[in-house]
């Protein structure tokens, strides 16, 4: 069962951002890497902007209707040329129901974007894309992380491209 | 299609009846009702905690679509028995076809499909959000609706999963002036009840806390998005978060204080938006819907602000504030009316649009 920080077995990228627009930044240049089939992780109280950073995500993948905070919802589906499927584990008490709502048939044909995925660690796919957010000062910290092959990769390329390698 | 063919078979009802059986399963509610001529509720059930128990004896799914599945033919069935009616009586089945979760919206059309099927009845798909609207005009029978007929009318939806100002010009025609770009109103006050330990469900926690409390003792702010009727909450919440995690939360007064503090700024920011609606689009009426329309203190807001420019406000009362059936019968009655009755390969969606 994959737990937020045990796990990580990849390289991790850590960044300040001094705004929201920036943490949207970061959710764009993950975003425009994703496939169908990636699952991304979001952890963070509240407040941290784990929407914010999904919001990034929707404009990397090319998804065009307004991305809100899918908490009362629990999914909200968008549909474009890579669909993201946003999800939210704030008012779920188990991964069966979050299951029971759809999130594995997601995983089939959308991107998976989940808030507060540390509240259902059994629902999580063996490979993940991990976004850690917490206060930072007046900013924020985002930490990114990866499992699997191909998200490790992704990340790795994020953390060359911000160091300048 | 222009009018409803009515399909009356036995002799309780008459043919004038138009009875719409409604079914609501767009999120957490399991909901059927029974109305007539899309205006007089003869029954409105919401599945209760007792219901949910009697099915699963005592471990309830929090939220599933098998939960709307265990539950939905009981409070049919439920609806049916409190308007006295059966289903060989109903003319019309109106079901929510989104905005929600599709796994759920699924259980309730499904549902709505078979009954239609299976009585020869013409069936239409409702959108979750004209529901809420037409909850203000519907009542009991021999009570009048708590809206009038005043055109421009503007609805202000606010809920856990909603935040929208809708102009309605006509039943069934509809522009959305407004909307959240990240959290729900009802969301902000469930979040910010979390943050004060004030327990679920939050809305009501956050304004029972706030009596007594100083609505100006924390200055926190009203976000407004210069040149739209949009909203935003999440920087109201971050800034309680904040405010918390700098501070911490002492004693009774304290959170009595960031509560009557937190509940004036949703509501401050609400109603700021409402009446720069109210002036650019001469509305004649403003209508309230959503679980935050039970809010007391948006209630007086709007009601003096209302009072300040000659408009009347109205809202429904509580049952109807929050997610119902009563509501979709209502909006199905008045669709088919304007368009006829939905194909019955009708898909369900995650977000539908207001058109019109």
């Amino acid at each position: 069962m994959p737990m937020p920080d045990a796990t990580v077995t990849s390289d991790r990228l850590v960044v300040h951002t001094a705004a929201p627009a920036e943490t949207q930044a970061w959710g764009a240049r993950l975003g425009a890497r994703l496939r169908v089939g990636d699952f991304v992780a979001l952890c963070g109280p509240l407040g941290a902007g784990k929407t914010c950073f999904v919001q990034g995500l929707g404009q990397g993948l090319g998804v065009e209707s307004p991305i809100t905070s899918p908490t009362f919802i629990i999914i909200r589906q968008h549909p474009g040329p890579v669909p993201l499927c946003h999800a939210d584990a704030y008012r779920i008490a188990s991964g069966e129901e979050l299951e029971d709502a759809g999130l594995t048939e997601c995983l089939r044909d959308s991107v998976v974007a989940l808030e507060w995925a540390d509240q259902v660690p059994a629902s999580w796919p063996q490979d993940f894309y991990l976004i850690q957010i917490a206060f930072d000062n007046d900013g924020r910290r985002l930490e990114l992380s990866a499992r699997g092959e191909y998200p490790t990769q992704v990340v790795s390329e994020l953390a060359d491209a911000y160091s300048g390698n | 299609m222009d009018h409803i063919h009515l399909k009356v078979q036995t002799s309780v009802v008459t043919p004038s009846d138009n009875l719409t059986l409604g079914i609501e399963t767009s999120c957490d509610e399991t909901a059927a009702a029974v109305v007539r001529g899309g205006r007089e509720i003869l029954s409105n059930v919401v599945a209760t905690q007792d219901d949910l128990h009697a099915v699963f004896g005592g471990v309830v799914p929090e939220i599933a679509s098998r939960r709307h599945t265990e539950v939905v033919t009981m409070i049919v069935d439920k609806a049916l028995r409190e308007a006295q009616v059966a289903l060989a009586d109903i003319d019309l089945v109106a079901a929510t076809q989104g905005p929600g979760l599709v796994g759920s919206l699924l259980v309730g059309v499904s549902a709505a499909k078979g009954i239609a099927i299976s009585y020869g009845l013409p069936l239409v798909g409702v959108n979750h959000l004209e529901g809420h609207v037409m909850s203000n005009f519907v009542a009991p029978p021999g009570q009048p609706p708590p809206a009038q007929e005043l055109f421009p009318t503007l609805c202000l939806l606010a809920s856990g999963g909603h935040t929208s100002l809708i102009l309605m010009n006509w039943f069934g025609h509809y522009k959305l002036l407004g909307e959240t770009r990240d959290d729900a109103a009802g969301e902000a006050l469930d979040k910010a009840a979390r943050l004060l330990d004030l327990g679920y469900p939050g809305g009501p926690a956050i304004e029972q806390a706030a009596a007594g409390g100083d609505p100006q003792a924390i200055p926190l702010p009203r976000p407004r998005i210069e040149g739209s009727l949009d909203f935003s909450f999440s920087g109201l919440k971050t800034a309680l978060a904040r405010h918390v995690d700098e501070h911490g939360v002492s004693g009774t007064g304290n959170v009595a204080d960031l509560a009557a503090s937190f509940q004036e700024a949703v509501v401050d920011t609400l109603t700021r938006n409402v009446a720069a609606a109210v002036q650019q689009h001469r509305v004649k009426q403003v209508i309230m819907a959503g679980g935050v329309a039970a809010n007391q203190a948006l209630r007086r807001s709007l009601t003096a602000l209302g009072r300040s420019r000659g408009t009347p406000v109205a809202y429904p009362p509580l049952e109807l504030c929050t997610d119902n059936a009563a509501m979709v019968a209502a909006a199905g009655y008045f669709t088919v009316q304007r368009e006829g009755p939905s194909d019955l390969a009708m898909d369900v969606f995650s977000s539908l649009p207001l058109t019109h």
